[in-house]
């Protein structure tokens, strides 16, 4: 190639410089999000009291804590996973034990793909007007929880089948030589040697669930309740959304860096021990 | 196994119930004032030229400063850092992507929007302010997905390559990443849709304005913005118009996601074409009978892994 001739660098020059940059991008975004995180718990850690956690939010969320939102965060992110894990599991089951790549896998995959790339507004505004609307649940926990099982569905699908993938086919051929029937070995089995990754895939799920706002502000409802809710079609308001509120409309930096620092803590919590188990499963049949 | 095809059977729900609502709005005001600059649902002007000018602008944004970054980390995650610096870079690029929007945009405000402010002028909420958010935002989306693509690319390739005695990075540009092409750009796509449908944060830092910008100061309003920050108080034909906008913002990222998946689809294709024998001898094993098969007969494959 002609570019051979004007060339001044040298290779090595090259490669040395291009280490150096890349690197320092790398570099630069750990730093940002090191930042974030340092940023959130610094300011907001000395503000998260047992009274923060404890208490109900009084005057719209300036004094008080935030106790029944977060049973309310809890109650539609457990109501979430809770649907979304058999209908995750029973497709990433379908997807590797019972068919080969046809058309009907290329069909579920790219309902699932594209599931993953749908933005969470719309998400909530599908909910609303499906399950808040249509079908009557109102701003609900349950109808937030079914948004919500909706979004994270595809975070599931993908795990769990990588995790039933990841079991050797040797524990399936042992299972069926044995006379299992096929859907004894996957149960007894398959499902159970692959149960870390499942898991892994339920914790992320939850991880999303908790940190979403768009979604569930129109579902779930974002009215400030002083009571813990009590019923699957009382209306919540959760963390996330709390913070939103308290951060847009200025109502106390104090008590919005205390519920970030909350989530924040949370979801590092939930990633950190999605990860850790999810290593640690891999490892294990590597 | 009727569960298999939830995800399927949601996304066809999600169509029905957006288009239900939306689809009459924009047949009964027209295309042409649907796709007007005029935004005064008050006066049934329901024009979001304008907020689909605020999606392109901070998406393209994003993208300046989303790609140079998201690939240069793929690129030393995946080809340069050392085992043990992978082990430990990854988990931190995964978390990135758990922080919740609402996180970011908060960061956006009282960091972000007040050295804009200060430095910069203009009203701080502002085009740049989204885009550098959303910069940040899609990064785990870019990361990941390219280095799945470059992981993709057979060893062989880079043996080759550094026998013939080019350099690390001679190999990287020259061999690795044009392999790994279509991978790249599906992940490049793969992050303008993560950034063209982010919410709460473009809420919380671009100002909101509806109107032209004219400079990377200036407020806009994206598509998601408009349906979130009405969507409170909206009745009648305006809550349509945002569920046409949100029809709009759906046709988006479906295109978006299709082209994706086209370009995936192409590098899967290549990279699996050479294994096909490995596919039928799965399907032996699937097709064997299950009860009574001698030992011995299933045990034909060893090709559990893509």
């Amino acid at each position: 190639m002609s570019t051979a001739v004007r060339r001044r660098v040298s290779p090595r020059q090259a490669q040395a410089l291009v280490s150096v940059l890349l690197w320092a991008m790398m570099a630069t975004t750990v730093l940002v999000l090191a930042f974030i995180i340092v940023f959130v718990l610094q300011r907001g850690l000395p503000h998260v009291t047992w009274e923060f956690l404890s208490q109900p939010p009084r005057a719209s969320g300036r004094e008080g804590g935030v106790w029944p939102i977060i049973v309310g965060t809890l109650a539609v992110t457990l109501f979430a996973v809770a649907i979304a894990t058999p209908l995750g599991l029973g497709t990433a089951i379908y997807l590797t034990e019972f068919t080969r790549e046809n058309r009907f896998t290329r069909m579920v995959r790219f309902g699932a793909d594209s599931l993953a790339g749908v933005p969470s507004i719309i998400f909530g505004l599908f909910g609303f007007v499906f399950f808040v609307i249509t079908l009557g649940f109102g701003w609900s926990i349950l109808a937030g929880g079914l948004t919500l099982a909706f979004m994270v569905l595809p975070t599931v699908i993908r795990t769990s089948e990588e995790a039933i993938k990841a079991v050797p086919a040797g524990y399936r051929e042992v299972a069926l030589t044995l006379g299992a029937t096929k859907w004894q070995s996957i149960v007894k089995v398959v499902l159970p040697s692959a149960l870390p990754g499942i898991v892994t895939g339920v914790i992320l799920g939850m991880g999303r669930s908790i940190s979403e706002t768009a979604a569930v502000i129109f579902t779930a409802g974002s009215s400030l309740s002083q009571v813990v809710p009590t019923s699957l079609f009382d209306g919540t308001r959760t963390l996330s959304v709390h913070f939103y509120q308290l951060a847009r409309e200025g109502i106390s930096a104090e008590k919005a860096y205390a519920s970030a620092a909350v989530l924040v803590l949370s979801i590092l919590v939930i990633n950190v021990s999605a990860y850790t188990l999810m290593n640690r499963f891999i490892r294990r049949y590597r | 196994m009727l569960l298999a095809f939830s995800s399927i059977t949601i996304l066809a729900l999600i169509t029905l119930f957006i288009f239900r609502e939306g689809a009459p709005l924009m047949a009964r005001v027209g295309l042409g004032n649907f796709f007007s600059t005029e935004w005064r649902p008050g006066e049934g002007l329901f024009g979001i030229s304008l907020m689909i000018v605020g999606s392109t602008v901070v998406t393209f944004g994003a993208l300046v400063l989303g790609v140079p970054f998201g690939l240069a980390c793929a690129i030393v995650l995946a080809e340069m850092a050392p085992d043990r610096a992978r082990t430990l870079l990854k988990p931190v690029i995964e978390i990135l992507a758990g922080i919740p929007s609402v996180v970011y945009g908060f960061i956006g405000i009282v960091v972000l929007l007040p050295w804009i402010r200060s430095n910069l002028g203009g009203p701080g909420a502002s085009a740049l302010a989204a885009s550098l958010i959303l910069g940040i935002m899609v990064l785990p989306t870019i990361i990941g997905i390219s280095i799945d693509a470059l992981q993709a690319v057979p060893n062989s390739y880079r043996e080759a390559s550094l026998a013939m005695g080019a350099t690390r990075w001679q190999t990287i540009r020259r061999v690795v990443l044009p392999a790994a092409r279509s991978g790249l750009v599906a992940a490049i796509i793969l992050g303008m849709g993560r950034a063209v449908g982010e919410t709460m944060a473009v809420i919380m830092v671009a100002g909101n304005s509806v109107q032209m910008p004219r400079s990377p100061l200036d407020p806009v309003r994206t598509l998601t913005a408009n349906i979130a920050l009405e969507m409170g108080y909206a009745a009648g034909d305006h809550q349509a118009a945002l569920f046409a906008t949100g029809i709009v913002l759906f046709a988006i990222i479906m295109a978006l996601n299709t082209v994706a998946n086209l370009a995936r689809g192409r590098r899967v294709k290549r990279a699996t074409a050479p294994a096909a024998g490995a596919e039928d001898l799965q399907a032996a094993r699937d097709d064997a009978p299950q009860g009574e098969s001698p030992p011995g007969a299933p045990g034909v494959t060893g090709t559990q892994r893509p």
